[in-house]
């Protein structure tokens, strides 16, 4: 009885193996056009609108379980977005600041070329910490005595004149903002010609005052100031000044009028940008005009 | 079991809705980037339930149906889900695992020998594909998947043909049980 069972298997078994190998054989040795390929086709007409019937009828289902799919397939897409997004984020800043860097490089070049600095020998240093005040009076600079710099020169940037050297080491330099209190620097108005000098004004960060003018009459709001390239007035004596000449400080912003002649406030604003230094200049031959000009 | 119209009625609607249900649906349905395979889990489980000849018949019908209406090369599903049929029932009838989690053993290997059977066929009937990491990862995520299906199916499949199975003793202590039967216990 075993034997018959084991035998009945066996046989069923071959014969499914046998006809399976016999359909494939025949309907890969036949064309298209055979009767195997004929039911096929036949089979799959029939069998097509239950196949519609029902792909219509479980599209629910199927959108149930494809919104489970997107939903972990746009969690995975996040997730590398978010990566592609703060990779692409930092490339940006990355260039953003090369980019500035170069502006301010070319503003440098053309400063020196056209400006004229270029006789001064300009350093040119990156700034690499600042003073953490809010009104950033102090900041060093990556170049040293070892690179010529020395205290008291003075430092500039495309826009025009910055501070001066206040310390220096071998490697580095503190630089004096032009806004410190303890900073001043003998000026002239460009378009009136008239002399003073520039210093801050006590008690307001960023604000210059442009001061002991003979005729501050004569200074007109927009007008600019540059250096005067002398120790005070011309009037005086053309004692050799920190700064060279002709370095521009800023614009005559608004012009307060006093009692006296000298009772009048002229408040200049920077014309570099104090908050956004990243390269300037060191000047570190600031008599060269002067020294040429001796016989 | 015996073959009478009943289970072969039973097991040809669930070999025809167990095919459609395949192909217009889970076949479109992506999870770990693959689409889930019934069909060997509806072989393997029949032919768990039901033992290696009905197992061989219904894989044979069942890749017969797939293969035509797929209009793929006939024979070569019959083939393959043959011997997972008749595979998954000498399991039952030689080795008769009683744990609950045998099914997804069964279903998960029924899947690798699925999948490697019907690519290795595909390889010597000549359709040129490069054997790539790829194929490799989907035959894989496809065991996986069906692996968590196993269990399920083989609920349904069981469901279905339950009135034919033979009488499980335990499940006869049980119906003993809660129609009034006395338990051994009580008994002593």
């Amino acid at each position: 009885m075993h034997d018959k069972v084991v035998r009945r298997r066996r046989a069923v078994l071959a014969a499914l193996v046998v006809l399976s190998l016999f359909l494939l054989t025949a309907y890969f040795g036949e064309s298209s056009g055979g009767p195997l390929h004929a039911v096929q086709r036949t089979t799959m007409e029939v069998v097509a609108p239950i196949q519609e019937g029902a792909n219509r009828a479980l599209k629910p289902f199927r959108d149930l379980f494809g919104w489970f799919g997107d939903t972990l397939d746009a969690k995975e897409e996040r997730d590398k977005l978010r990566a592609e997004r703060d990779a692409l984020g930092k490339e940006l800043a990355e260039v953003t600041v090369q980019k500035r860097e170069l502006e301010q490089l070319k503003g440098l070049e053309e400063i020196n070329s056209a400006g004229g600095l270029a006789a001064y020998e300009p350093v040119t240093a990156r700034v690499i910490a600042r003073s953490p005040s809010s009104w950033y009076q102090t900041f060093q600079i990556n170049k040293g005595s070892s690179d010529g710099v020395r205290v008291d020169q003075p430092v500039v940037n495309s826009a025009g004149l910055v501070g001066k050297v206040k310390e220096v080491s071998d490697g580095n330099a503190l630089v004096m903002l032009l806004t410190d209190p303890e900073f001043g620097v003998s000026a002239r108005s460009l378009e009136s010609g008239e002399p003073g000098s520039v210093h801050p004004a006590v008690g307001a960060a960023g604000d210059l005052r442009f001061e002991l003018v003979p005729n501050a009459k004569e200074v007109r709001r927009g007008e600019r100031i540059i250096t005067a390239g002398t120790s005070t007035s011309a009037r005086v004596s053309d004692l050799e000044s920190l700064y060279p000449r002709a370095i521009p400080i800023g614009t005559v912003k608004r012009i307060e009028a006093g009692e006296g002649e000298l009772d009048r406030v002229i408040h200049v604003e920077p014309a570099a940008d104090l908050h956004s230094l990243d390269l300037v200049e060191v000047l570190i031959e600031p008599g060269a005009d002067l020294r040429a000009q001796a016989p | 079991m015996t073959f009478s119209s009943g289970v072969l009625g039973r097991l040809a609607v669930l070999g025809l809705l167990g095919g459609i249900f395949q192909l217009t649906t889970v076949s479109q349905v992506s999870i770990f980037g693959v689409p889930a395979d019934l069909s060997p889990l509806l072989v393997a489980s029949v032919g768990f339930l039901t033992g290696s000849v009905s197992g061989a018949v219904f894989g044979f019908c069942l890749g017969l149906f797939v293969d035509t209406v797929l209009l793929q090369t006939l024979g070569v599903n019959s083939l393959v889900f043959t011997g997972i049929g008749y595979g998954a029932g000498r399991v039952r009838e030689l080795r008769d695992p009683a744990h609950t989690l045998a099914p997804v053993l069964v279903g998960a290997a029924a899947t690798a020998i699925a999948a490697v059977g019907f690519s290795l066929l595909q390889f010597l009937l000549g359709v040129e594909a490069p054997v790539s990491l790829q194929l490799l990862r989907q035959i894989l995520m496809t065991i996986v998947l069906n692996t968590l299906l196993a269990l399920p199916v083989y609920a349904v499949c069981r469901r279905v043909l339950l009135p034919f199975l033979p009488d499980d003793p335990r499940r006869r202590r049980r119906r003993a049980y809660t129609t009034g039967g006395l338990s051994p216990l009580s008994r002593a």
